[in-house]
């Protein structure tokens, strides 16, 4: 399989990992660790910034695992640049994960203010996987301020509807010239191989995995759903056709 | 925005009208409303309804799996700091009420950093202060000046005080204050004075309109409730999903929460005039959770501990444990201080292997300061 390659950082595995809503931290290390993944991501509000011990940290951290600190809570630009700056510091990467949600409820981003806080974080050397909605015209103009990635949702967070934004990812597929992890609503195996089948580059998932009964297993149901889907995708796929091929009423006079 | 407060929503709703809507709630009603997958607040009266009884195994599955996924594995740990139980209110079930003689006290700046290092040694991160209403004692300068006090120690700090002004509330929101909380008690219009006989609580318009304001100032948490013993508690709890409903699409940037306190015995307070079950408890708190998947469900410490230890499973998503209700209570525990007595006394700790052993996790921090 190919490999996938993000501000040019090789990943061996397609797929991301969220660390919130597991019932302990050894739950969540065992479901990181089964899952093959490279890189997870963390809620910077759950971290104790203070603390070189965070228990939180501790679980995840790994010679082959990536902290992806993310900005989940902030509701504006000007709120997302100061986690950004404060996640750098104490976490000592400058990957971020970009949400800025607003809306408490459904946790949908905030189109505007992504871009906004994407064009400053960008200038201030920030590697930045930005989490919107499937908006392929918010994409390119994400990828135009220097995004290392979008992250366009399936469905709504933790909803594990699926691909329900399907139109939208496949336009935003089709035409970005970065990375696309599909974020959010990924609810199932099936779904990330969907996602991966059409051509995503990566899936993030954590609401399946953290509230399986058997989250382990269901990372590895996961890892092998994206290994699946991506080499479905790579072999090429058969095209899919609604049309008869035994006649053809109109052309076969041409015979 | 659009114009006009709650009050102006809660005048086209009747108490009786609203009571005996729920009351005729049939089976069908229960089942076409667990038949949907976004409830109206009808769908709400019929699930708090005596008509859902039978179904109440149904509705507190349903409760769990959709806390599950919306909240996942975790409880979220909090805990009550009383700053103050000075009070100018009569409030007949109460334990600061004015005319109960109990001696009173306001936290100095030492006796408030000593009441952090217990809390903070216990594990907690996130910290709500609570007062009485006596303004001369404690107002919004003391309370300011107390948050800023123990900003440093803590990531996360709600406060559950007497309904303020909308440029107070717009100073604690610049002071850090993530959420507040202020309960109804009761809906009922007619009946509110009963219970508030005396002092600036006895303004019920006033304490009505109070989440618009903190939601005006931008608070990123409003925390609703009733007190469960006034008066019915299915019309009460109705309202107060009205309340929730109304707020959410107006402040739709702000999160809420719901607490259901039953009315618990204090020095010198008049016995609850309504009985709620414990089955009737599981009944509301799988009907909100229903109802709303992301509104937050808090129990506090009035609730027993077997209650509490079955709760971690049916949809809340919140709990203090450890709590002192008295000022000072946790260097220095003095009883004839309590607001009310709590019921269950077992430590933070305890209650995080409890939270644990149910294959839970106790969620100490999920904040920053800095949002």
């Amino acid at each position: 399989m190919e490999k996938l390659i993000i501000a040019n950082k090789i990943f061996n595995s397609r797929l991301f990992l969220g660390t919130g809503k597991f019932g302990s931290n050894k739950m969540m290390r065992d479901a990181i660790n089964a899952s093959g993944t490279e890189m997870v991501t963390v809620a910077l509000k759950r971290v104790d910034t203070n603390n070189q011990q965070d228990d939180l940290v501790n679980h995840i951290k790994g010679n082959h695992i990536m902290l992806l600190p993310n900005t989940s809570g902030v509701r504006n630009a000007k709120e997302a640049i100061l986690a950004a700056q404060l996640a750098r510091e104490a976490l000592e990467t400058n990957w971020l994960k970009l949400e800025i949600h607003p809306d408490p409820r459904y946790l949908l981003p905030d189109p505007i203010e992504t871009l906004k806080a994407a064009e400053e974080l960008a200038k201030m050397n920030f590697i930045i996987l930005p989490y919107i909605n499937a908006d392929p015209v918010l994409c390119k103009r994400l990828e135009e301020v220097g995004t290392a990635a979008v992250m366009p949702l399936g469905s709504p967070i933790g909803s594990n509807n699926g691909l329900q934004t399907l139109a939208m990812l496949e336009i935003i597929i089709a035409q970005s010239n970065v990375p696309v992890i599909i974020d959010a609503g990924i609810g199932a195996p099936s779904h990330a191989v969907l996602a991966m089948e059409m051509g995503a580059d990566a899936v993030l998932v954590n609401t399946a995995i953290a509230v399986a009964g058997m989250p382990e297993e269901m990372a590895i149901a996961f890892k092998l759903g994206v290994e699946a889907g991506r080499m479905a995708f790579e072999a090429k796929l058969g095209s899919k056709t609604i049309f008869a091929n035994a006649s053809s009423p109109l052309t076969s006079f041409l015979d | 925005m659009k114009e006009g407060k709650f009050l102006d929503v809660f005048n086209n709703y009747n108490w009786d009208e609203i009571s005996d809507n729920i009351y005729s709630k049939t089976e069908f009603d229960v089942e076409f409303a667990l038949s949907k997958s976004k409830l109206n607040l009808d769908d709400f009266s019929a699930l708090i309804s005596p008509a859902a009884a039978p179904y109440l195994e149904v509705m507190a599955q349903r409760s769990r799996t959709t806390t599950l996924r919306r909240f996942g594995n975790t409880i979220q740990m909090y805990a009550p700091m009383y700053l103050s139980n000075e009070c100018h209110n009569i409030c007949t079930y109460c334990g600061f009420s004015f005319d109960n003689k109990i001696p009173r006290k306001t936290l100095s700046d030492e006796e408030i950093l000593e009441e952090v290092r217990v809390i903070k040694s216990y594990g907690y991160d996130h910290i709500l202060l609570v007062t009485g209403e006596a303004n001369k004692h404690v107002d919004i300068n003391y309370m300011i000046h107390a948050i800023l006090l123990i900003r440093p120690y803590f990531s996360n700090i709600s406060i559950e005080v007497q309904p303020l002004k909308l440029e107070e509330y717009q100073r604690l929101s610049e002071a850090g204050v993530y959420a507040v909380l202020v309960y109804q008690e009761t809906y009922h219009s007619e009946n509110y004075n009963d219970y508030h006989t005396k002092g600036k609580k006895s303004n019920f318009k006033y304490r009505l309109e109070t989440p618009d304001r903190i939601g005006e100032a931008g608070i990123h948490k409003i925390g609703l409730g009733v007190l469960i013993g006034l008066e019915d508690w299915r019309t009460d709890s109705w309202f107060c999903a009205a309340h929730l409903n109304y707020l959410e699409k107006k402040y739709w940037q702000t999160k809420y929460s719901i607490s259901f306190p039953r009315l618990r015995p204090a020095e010198g307070v008049t016995p609850p005039k309504v009985i709620m079950t414990d089955k009737e408890l599981v009944q509301l708190i799988s009907a909100y959770r229903i109802f709303n998947e992301n509104v937050e469900l808090s129990l506090s410490t009035r609730e027993h501990s077997t209650f509490r230890d079955h709760a971690v499973r049916l949809g809340i998503t919140s709990f203090s444990a450890g709590s002192k209700t008295d000022p000072g209570g946790y260097a220095h525990p003095n009883e004839a201080l309590e607001q009310f007595e709590i019921s269950d006394e077992r430590s933070a700790q305890e209650i995080a292997s409890m939270i644990k052993i149910q294959g839970y996790e106790a969620i100490w921090k999920d904040w920053e300061q800095i949002f």
